[in-house]
């Protein structure tokens, strides 16, 4: 899932400190699971913010809604009167839920409260490490199930570099294992080291616009339309 | 020949093939490259280019490199894939061969948290494997990446890889430098070699392989200036082993003389390595020490070099 963490409290107030009716609205989804903008998260948000603009002899009113998740337009909807009542909102969705949620309402100034950082597992409660670069081109078949555009510090497709480090790390950190070494020894293993010793040819990139996708099943529907 | 480059045709001859490297000033003072490279001048077949090692902002390698043909010193352009999309490094081969350079280093390229902008954005958008298999396809089929149309003019670049046969995983190191001689390596300079040892293990595995006669395998060799330069080395760059023996006899002299057991140690190391069979030549990195390679190569029987 998508892993994100509260900006830092100065910055989100730098960006709603001269609206005084102030929507926190959380997302029950991604960011709920990994403990930044569920239900206690947001309210925590809506607590901090209302101390520090006391301190600040700021007089603002801030209100709480979270919704099933900022991605889809129906929950998106079921906030309408909340959103129409307040200034300005803060999302503590991931940033595909606040521009969802900016679009929605587009009249409204929507701020981020989270950013996010990745899509990641569950390493143990409050830990999380990324594990996809959502790069549209799976590359995990021939890997042994590590991926080189994320856990390689410098996405080779035929590596390893030459900076591995003695103990099997990464050059960039010794917290990091080498990506490369571990795809080996897991290959290997496996007997299965034939699938790295040809060459892999350039990745096919798609980096342009925001990505769409049309899942299998569903082009009728959206492709006719265009 | 592949490209007529001095280093190509010194290998050709079958010489045993001596290079160096020259690292660009942090700024536009060419002044300081001509100081650099005179001193290199007629000491060794080519001199590597570095590409803002350890991915500090320097004069770029193509310019500075273009610099050194025009002083009629042969350079060899190192070229990461850290900086430079796959635009960019085709256009910058066009420009390169252009200028008349004729070498060529694809490598990976330092992290750029190594470097002076940390913060900078990772390009890696084909790796070096990649590079090399461009490489030869834009010199041998005049094509560049995704394009059938032939490119006005030619590419003659002689191609070189890095290796390094001291970084885990051990045993897949010779099958990866089979991969890059396979996309395009005509030569591989290694890392730098104070374990001649292992690197003598590692030769026999790469000509079991046949693979040093699929190309030219010039042994890495950095002098050590004293001590703490070392014992940083050992533990700071990447990819880098300097066994305990060698870490004790620097450590062994008083530390004006740390140099000049470095370059004993260096010399002793080309006396080995010329042993090993397979060894074609020896490239040295000289930390900014460029106006010491007179005296390295002389003590190190490195000269004369051989005009072709």
């Amino acid at each position: 899932m998508i892993k994100a963490r509260r900006k830092p409290i100065e910055e989100i107030f730098g960006m709603i400190k001269d609206y005084r009716r102030i929507l926190c609205t959380g997302c029950g989804g991604c960011t709920s699971v990994c403990l930044a903008g569920g239900q206690r998260e947001t309210l925590m948000l809506r607590q901090d913010l209302s101390m520090l603009c006391k301190q600040k002899g700021i007089n603002a009113f801030f209100s709480v809604s979270v919704i099933e998740r900022q991605c889809n337009p129906e929950y998106l909807s079921d906030i309408e009167d909340l959103v129409q009542q307040s200034d300005c909102v803060i999302s503590t969705a991931c940033g595909a839920g606040v521009q969802f949620l900016a679009g929605r309402y587009s009249t409204k100034p929507v701020f981020p409260g989270l950013n996010t950082m990745f899509t990641g597992v569950d390493i143990s409660t409050g830990l999380y490490m990324e594990r996809c670069r959502s790069c549209g081109d799976c590359q995990l078949g021939y890997t042994g199930g590590i991926c080189p555009v994320t856990c390689c510090s410098k996405s080779l497709f035929n590596g390893p570099c030459g900076g591995t480090n003695l103990d099997g790390s990464c050059e960039v950190s010794r917290d990091i294992p080498c990506a490369w070494n571990e795809i080996y020894n897991r290959l290997k293993a496996q007997n299965r080291l034939e699938n790295i010793l040809s060459i892999h040819p350039p990745m096919e990139w798609t980096d342009k616009g925001p990505g769409i996708l049309v899942q299998s099943g569903y082009e009728n529907r959206y492709n006719k339309k265009n | 020949m592949k490209s007529g480059s001095n280093l190509e045709k010194v290998l050709e001859a079958g010489q045993f093939a001596v290079t160096t490297e020259l690292g660009p000033p942090k700024g536009t003072d060419i002044s300081i490259v001509k100081k650099k490279a005179e001193f290199l001048r007629g000491m060794v077949d080519a001199v590597n280019v570095t590409d803002c090692q350890t991915a500090v902002v320097r004069l770029s390698s193509i310019a500075t490199s273009a610099v050194l043909v025009q002083m009629g010193i042969e350079p060899v352009m190192q070229m990461t894939c850290r900086d430079r999309n796959r635009i960019a490094i085709q256009s910058d081969i066009f420009g390169a061969s252009a200028l008349g350079i004729k070498n060529i280093l694809a490598i990976s390229g330092d992290h750029h948290s190594f470097g002076n902008q940390k913060n900078a954005r990772k390009v890696f958008d084909i790796d070096s494997m990649q590079m090399l298999a461009l490489v030869k396809r834009m010199r041998d089929e005049k094509k560049i990446l995704n394009d059938e149309t032939i490119i006005q003019g030619e590419v003659p670049m002689f191609i070189g890889a890095a290796a390094n046969p001291f970084a885990p995983p051990l045993e897949f190191r010779a099958m990866h430098l089979r991969k890059k001689i396979e996309s395009g390596a005509d030569f591989i300079q290694t890392q730098s070699i104070y374990d001649i040892d292992k690197f003598r293990e590692w030769m026999n595995i790469v000509r079991d392989m046949g693979l040093d006669r699929r190309c030219a395998i010039l042994a890495g060799l950095t002098p050590l200036k004293s001590h703490v330069m070392a014992k940083y080395m050992a533990e700071n760059v990447p990819g880098m082993h300097i066994p305990d023996p060698v870490l004790k006899r620097i450590a062994g002299v008083p530390r004006e003389k740390a140099a000049e057991e470095g370059i004993r140690i260096f010399c002793e190391h080309v006396e080995q390595l010329k042993e090993i069979r397979g060894v074609a030549g020896i490239h040295i990195m000289a930390i900014e020490w460029e106006h010491k390679i007179p005296e390295i190569a002389e003590r190190a029987k490195l000269l004369p070099r051989p005009v072709i």
